[in-house]
């Protein structure tokens, strides 16, 4: 229990928080490093996610990838990555963002094939096109899932981050590091404290996120037991959508 | 209910018994049962390394060497940092362990003053509590530096930490995270030599091959390698002489207890006499570049040695 006494008194000292090495600038770099991952990682599965969702194929191969992709332990590829990009943010960039490609991927799909096929039947009868599909229904439907594996993917790269520190001064992780080698144990359970709470503000953030992507329409439709019995709606699989708007 | 209340007491008691044979096991293991006339090579002599290769070669050394004059030795290898080992060795659970003098002399007093092999011997025959004794150290050292490339080093006739003022450009020290509080330190670089340092790279694989590549790539300029690494060969490096003495000299050194008598005690220091600095460098490169086992290489170097 002292060495919790001893963490917050670290995190609480004023002497900690000056400078370039400061809790404040090791917080914001870890935050923007983790926002900068997810990002990358956004871009690169979002749309593929879309595609196999919209068309149906790759489904498996998806899987099986996004599976291996789990599968791999973060501190070993960036290693590996370091030894041939060398040392700095390139190499953790690179496996953070492999490590949260997974959850969006499967966001992104999932997304798409939990809305009722009558309703992406309606939507092309009455004219729309492919990309009017895409854009106007399956986008909108899939919105939620999407941001949950965005929030899965956000919450393990915010924790991992600490690794960034493995090969550049960057992040909350260095207190990590510096307090276990000098066993520092204050500055390692504080930075350990700092991380938890960065997640569970992103985390808070990501709540109020998911609730705002439900489409109105949707939204509305929701029977109130239903909404009272699920923080997180899940429209998809709802049969309220199945009755929708179009 | 019954049952699971039976099942529940048969758990505990084979708990209980799984103890009672563990401390069992732990007291027939003591060497301090095993009798007391060592010297006449009867007695089993516990020799114990470090979780570092290196050391564990030395160690695998000693242990072949004691076996070769008709001692009996247990090895308990692997034992992790100093911190673990160090109350092992001063409770008489290990009776020869490979140190590092100058290493072993801060970790007994963080205060010491050092200086160079013979200062820092003599400190630690002092330091070292009840019981324990180091026989004679052996010229191989292993010791942390402050090392740069062959490129670097020649471009501004680099030769001693002192002459890294000269250097015009940044200079960034890359290293794990304590090498950065260390008494000798970026920190003492710029107070005591009057070195630019501008900034500090964590590198957190102490001083393995992601430490090596960023050195190598010039995305930091100096770090600390182990003077005994086989990459400041292979890769073309430089250790820095040192002669203020900024590291404590570092020289190769058995640990022994009371049950070390004389007879076991001249095996060691034959061995000790015999391991040079080059020597170890080469026992390192062919762990590291030619992954032999600590047995082959320790058998391979007593024979080269003629010893025993």
């Amino acid at each position: 229990m002292n060495l919790f006494v001893d963490a917050v008194n670290w995190i609480l000292d004023p002497a900690n928080f000056a400078g370039p090495g400061g809790i404040p600038a090791r917080t914001i770099e870890h935050l923007v490093f983790t926002l900068v991952a997810v990002l990358m990682a956004s871009v690169i599965a979002i749309p593929v996610g879309f595609l196999i969702g919209h068309t149906g194929r790759g489904r498996s191969l998806a899987v099986a990838t996004s599976g291996g992709l789990r599968a791999i332990p973060t501190l070993g590829l960036l290693t590996l990555v370091a030894l041939w990009v060398g040392i700095g943010l390139g190499a953790p960039y690179v496996a953070l963002t492999v490590l949260a490609i997974p959850p969006i991927l499967a966001g992104a799909y999932a997304g798409f094939e939990a809305i009722d096929r009558s309703v992406i039947d309606s939507a092309r009868s009455v004219g729309m096109s492919e990309s009017q599909i895409v854009g106007t229904v399956e986008i909108p439907l899939g919105l939620p899932l999407l941001i949950a594996g965005i929030r899965s993917a956000t919450l393990q790269v915010v924790a991992t981050a600490t690794l960034a520190a493995y090969v550049a001064d960057v992040g909350l992780g260095r207190f990590l590091f510096a307090g276990l080698k000098t066993r520092d144990y204050a500055e390692m359970l504080g930075g350990s404290l700092l991380v938890i709470l960065l997640a569970l503000v992103l985390e808070g953030i990501f709540t109020v996120v998911q609730r705002l992507v439900v489409p109105r329409g949707v939204a509305s439709q929701r029977p109130p037991v239903d909404r009272a019995r699920s923080a997180r709606p899940v429209p998809g699989i709802d049969p309220a959508i199945t009755k929708g708007t179009h | 209910m019954f049952t699971a209340h039976r099942g529940r007491l048969a758990a505990v008691a084979a708990v209980a018994v799984g103890a009672v044979v563990a401390l069992a096991g732990c007291a027939s293991g003591d060497p301090l049962d095993s009798g007391s006339n060592a010297d006449e090579g009867s007695a089993t002599l516990v020799v114990g390394s470090q979780d570092y290769y290196s050391n564990e070669i030395i160690a695998e050394i000693y242990a072949l060497a004691l076996e070769g004059n008709g001692f009996t030795v247990d090895r308990q290898f692997k034992i992790g940092q100093r911190e673990v080992y160090l109350p092992e060795i001063e409770s008489g659970a290990i009776d020869v362990f490979p140190e590092y003098s100058g290493s072993l002399l801060q970790a007994l007093n963080a205060d010491a003053a050092g200086g160079t092999a013979d200062e820092t011997y003599a400190q630690l025959q002092d330091e070292l509590p009840e019981g324990l004794s180091v026989l004679d150290m052996a010229s191989a050292t292993d010791q942390n530096s402050w090392t740069v490339t062959q490129a670097f080093a020649d471009k501004y006739s680099l030769t001693d930490i002192a002459s890294l003022a000269d250097v015009t450009e940044p200079i960034t020290v890359g290293g794990p995270s304590e090498l950065q509080t260390r008494p000798y330190g970026p920190t003492t670089l710029t107070e005591k030599y009057g070195i630019p340092i501008a900034g500090f790279t964590p590198i957190e694989d102490g001083g393995g091959p992601l430490t090596i590549k960023a050195l190598v790539d010039n995305d930091i300029q100096i770090t600390n390698v182990y003077t005994a690494s086989p990459n400041i060969k292979s890769d073309s490096l430089v250790a820095l002489d040192d002669p203020d003495g900024l590291f404590f000299a570092d020289n190769v050194v058995p640990v022994v207890s009371d049950k070390v008598g004389g007879k076991a005690a001249d095996v060691l220091n034959a061995v000790s006499a015999a391991l040079t600095a080059e020597d170890l460098v080469g026992l390192n490169s062919e762990s590291v570049n030619d992954q032999l086992s600590a047995e082959k290489i320790a058998a391979a170097w007593l024979e080269q040695a003629n010893l025993f």
